[in-house]
């Protein structure tokens, strides 16, 4: 086996340009990404990241997923959460349901519904301008933030019409902001392979293009730990950075690694990608795309330690709670996380959680104590006399 | 193709260290200076976990090099009954209790011949401290074992055991480690140690070997010519200042006497333990940490090891990128950490441990207990 080993001046000067501002080309990129060990590139991203997002804040968000539909044409092969039309296990919810949904968001201090699912054959705009209208008018405080752009995609193809005017309908229905999924790798090669039917990689970057036209704000996403190479990720972040920086829409990027388990894809891939890959990812991504302001660490992907030890490598934010999220845990990947699990590991990394919305404007975040849990009101509390600790801890300001 | 990753320039990462509020460490370290306590609590204690971690790989790479070390173990948890009752261990049992077990010097005998063919080079031997069972009892496990597999190294008994051995034996602490080398004794294992601190003590493992206790067991081992390793289990009630403690009064032990090996932190696993409902799984800042911060501060330990039976594989396989050059072994049958709850599996092939030292950047090195290599590690 040959080892390659990066020229150390180059990377100095690669480091140099970072710290400095400054945009690397591809090739450069690459030559950081494979040569620096990981508390270097780590602590480069650590840096950027103090540029970008001074202080001591990690912010997160509490939301629940809502997939209205897992109804869904396109067949990829790294999904194990889609149905194909007329299957037994098919569904789109009905409106009680989804209602139920996000009164229990609500209930749990939730101020955000990230609404994504399959793209339905029979489904159009119409439909989902009218499910945001009717959510809208029972719960006008819930942001919408939904719709990636493959499934916007699908629209304007299923009912022939532009991609701007379907975000036109639903953003005046309701839709606040776009997320970021889909774009798994945004490189043509990748996509024949693992997501032929779906969005192209100039479809999909249309969609935040005409989003920011419209003033709606989006994400960016990149699942990676698949068929691409090492190359084709630093491609997909280029891709990213140059609509950045021709329009601003996104808020964050979210690099997750794809979880194998249920896929038809799983042969293709020998084994997933570890964690010192995914923050060696994480770290790099900071320091390429310095143009996106915030840096998300994934902990439904990904698990706590590892999303936690990203704070060190670069991101800012440890995510959205998710109270429930299909598409992943249909995958075999199932962290159970609770807000207080967020806290206790944001106040572990040295950091004050502060809750926030999605484009980033700081929410109320009430008070906890190092486990994350509602503080205690020490002057009530005795060993004495436990059923006033209870109530003391639930009326937390 | 094997990536040899780079540390970065060294001005800069001094530059950068500094930022982080530690560039009077880097300097320390650098030097080859000894961090003192304070030193140990602000690597606690800062945000800037990268900082800490390339200070540590630097000083891992200086030692090291690529290689990291692995070798072909089986553990025998040869008894679960126990007089004490630690806290944070769901493993022990009380004679009666359905789950309680007692292997025999046959059952051990029995248990290796299993392996007969296995390229194990290491039997690690650790358990409760039964009631009943004598002291020939302890010398005739290490004889059952050897029995089996001349060939095979013997790690066993913790302090904890040691100091129960001298206790019981009747006999001077010069015939007990004589016992014991004849029996077939290699070295011992750095179990029992905890917290090396009076309150950690009191409050979570008071019935057993308290600090002092410890530490003199440990003196007497090296004295008497064997090697050790030194452990610390973190995440339940322990407190920053503590962990510093922990790895002062260790550093002290290793300059008197020089036997210690390896320092292994262990991540404290609470589930079924008398700390789940207080206990939470360790962060991953934790682990890392820990690891760093350990490799920065015992400066005369020549290894770290990352316990991937405690870490999980994947967290051991990022801290061999943080200041640990080992990530012991196959590990077959352990029971101890698996009835706390840990995710980690069973054990692991060599050509596992080997991939995932590879994937890390470095090269997977075989080696025995005591750390001579055995052929390239293919």
């Amino acid at each position: 086996m040959t080892a390659t080993i990066a020229d150390p001046k180059l990377l100095r000067n690669l480091a140099d340009k970072v710290l400095a501002g400054h945009d690397l080309a591809p090739e450069e990129g690459l030559a950081l990404y494979r040569g620096l060990d990981l508390p270097s590139l780590g602590l480069l991203a650590d840096r950027v990241r103090q540029r970008l997002n001074p202080g001591d804040q990690v912010t997160y968000i509490i939301d629940r997923n809502l997939n209205p539909t897992n109804v869904c044409v396109t067949d990829c092969g790294f999904c194990a959460f889609y149905r194909s039309p007329g299957d037994a296990e098919a569904y789109v919810l009905p409106r009680e349901v989804i209602y139920r949904k996000i009164d229990e968001l609500i209930a749990q201090e939730g101020t955000q519904l990230l609404l994504q699912g399959g793209h339905h054959p029979a489904l159009k705009t119409e439909w989902f301008a009218a499910l945001f209208a009717d959510i809208k008018k029972r719960y006008p405080q819930i942001w919408i933030h939904g719709m990636s752009p493959p499934e916007i995609t699908h629209l304007a193809k299923l009912e022939k019409r532009s991609v701007r005017s379907v975000i036109e309908e639903l953003h005046a229905a309701g839709l606040a902001s776009i997320p970021g999924g889909g774009a798994e790798i945004l490189v043509e090669r990748v996509r024949k392979i693992i997501a032929p039917k779906k969005a192209s990689t100039d479809e999909w970057l249309d969609v935040p293009r005409q989003a920011a036209a419209l003033g709606l704000k989006c994400t960016a996403t990149m699942m990676f730990g698949h068929v691409e190479t090492d190359a084709e990720r630093v491609e997909h972040l280029t891709r990213v950075r140059d609509l950045q920086a021709e329009c601003a829409p996104f808020t964050a990027f979210i690099p997750w690694t794809y979880q194998p388990e249920h896929t038809q894809m799983a042969e293709l891939v020998p084994h997933k990608a570890t964690v010192a890959e995914y923050l060696r990812t994480l770290a790099f991504a900071r320091v390429y795309l310095q143009n996106v302001p915030h840096l998300q660490a994934s902990f439904v992907t990904q698990g706590m330690k590892t999303c936690q030890t990203g704070l060190g490598m670069g991101a800012d934010d440890f995510g959205s709670v998710m109270l429930e999220e299909n598409v992943v845990s249909s995958a075999g990947c199932s962290h159970p996380a609770s807000v207080a699990e967020i806290e206790r590991h944001i106040k572990d990394a040295g950091y004050t959680p502060q809750r926030r919305n999605m484009i980033y404007q700081p929410r109320p975040t009430p008070a906890t104590d190092r486990f994350g849990r509602p503080p205690r009101q020490k002057a009530v509390v005795s060993a004495s006399n436990p059923s006033s600790s209870a109530s003391a801890s639930a009326s937390d300001s | 193709m094997v990536t040899r990753y780079q540390h970065l320039d060294a001005d800069l990462a001094r530059d950068l260290v500094a930022k982080a509020g530690l560039g009077d460490l880097w300097d320390k370290v650098e030097a080859g200076e000894r961090l003192s306590f304070d030193d140990g609590v602000r690597l606690y204690e800062t945000r800037h976990l990268a900082a800490v971690g390339l200070m540590a790989n630097r000083v891992r790479v200086r030692k090291h090099g690529a290689k990291t070390y692995f070798n072909n173990n089986l553990h025998i948890n040869y008894t679960n009954v126990c007089i004490y009752s630690c806290k944070f261990c769901a493993f022990a049992a009380k004679e009666g209790e359905t789950r309680a077990y007692l292997m025999t010097p046959a059952d051990v005998e029995n248990k290796l011949r299993e392996y007969a063919d296995a390229p194990l080079t290491e039997v690690h031997m650790v358990a409760g401290i039964h009631p009943h069972m004598g002291y020939d009892y302890y010398l005739d496990i290490v004889r059952a074992a050897k029995r089996a597999r001349p060939d095979v190294h013997v790690k066993a008994f913790t302090m904890v055991e040691i100091e129960h051995m001298l206790n019981i034996s009747g006999k001077s602490e010069d015939e007990v480690f004589r016992d014991l080398r004849e029996a077939g004794l290699g070295s011992c294992p750095g179990g029992g140690a905890e917290v090396l601190t009076d309150r950690v003590h009191k409050a979570v493992f008071f019935e057993k070997t308290g600090p002092d206790a410890w530490l003199a067991t440990a003196r007497k081992v090296q004295q008497h010519g064997f090697k050790m390793n030194a452990t610390m289990l973190y995440g339940h009630i322990e407190r920053t200042a503590e962990r510093v403690e922990h790895l002062v009064k260790l550093r002290a032990l290793q300059d008197e006497c020089g036997g210690f090996m390896a320092f292994i932190p262990l991540a404290f696993w609470p589930y079924h333990t008398d700390l789940e409902n207080f206990g939470h799984v360790t962060t991953g800042w934790m682990d890392l940490r820990n690891i760093a911060v350990s490799r920065l501060m015992l400066d005369n330990f020549e290894h770290i090891k990352a316990y991937w039976i405690m870490l999980t594989p994947q967290s051991a396989q990022t801290a061999l990128q943080f200041g640990a050059n080992d990530i012991d072994g196959t590990v077959t049958e352990e029971k101890i950490t698996h009835d706390a709850g840990t995710s980690a599996p069973m054990s692991m092939r060599v050509g596992e441990l080997q991939q995932l030292i590879r994937e890390a950047g470095f090269t997977p090195v075989q080696r025995t207990t005591t750390y001579e290599e055995i052929g390239a590690g293919a």
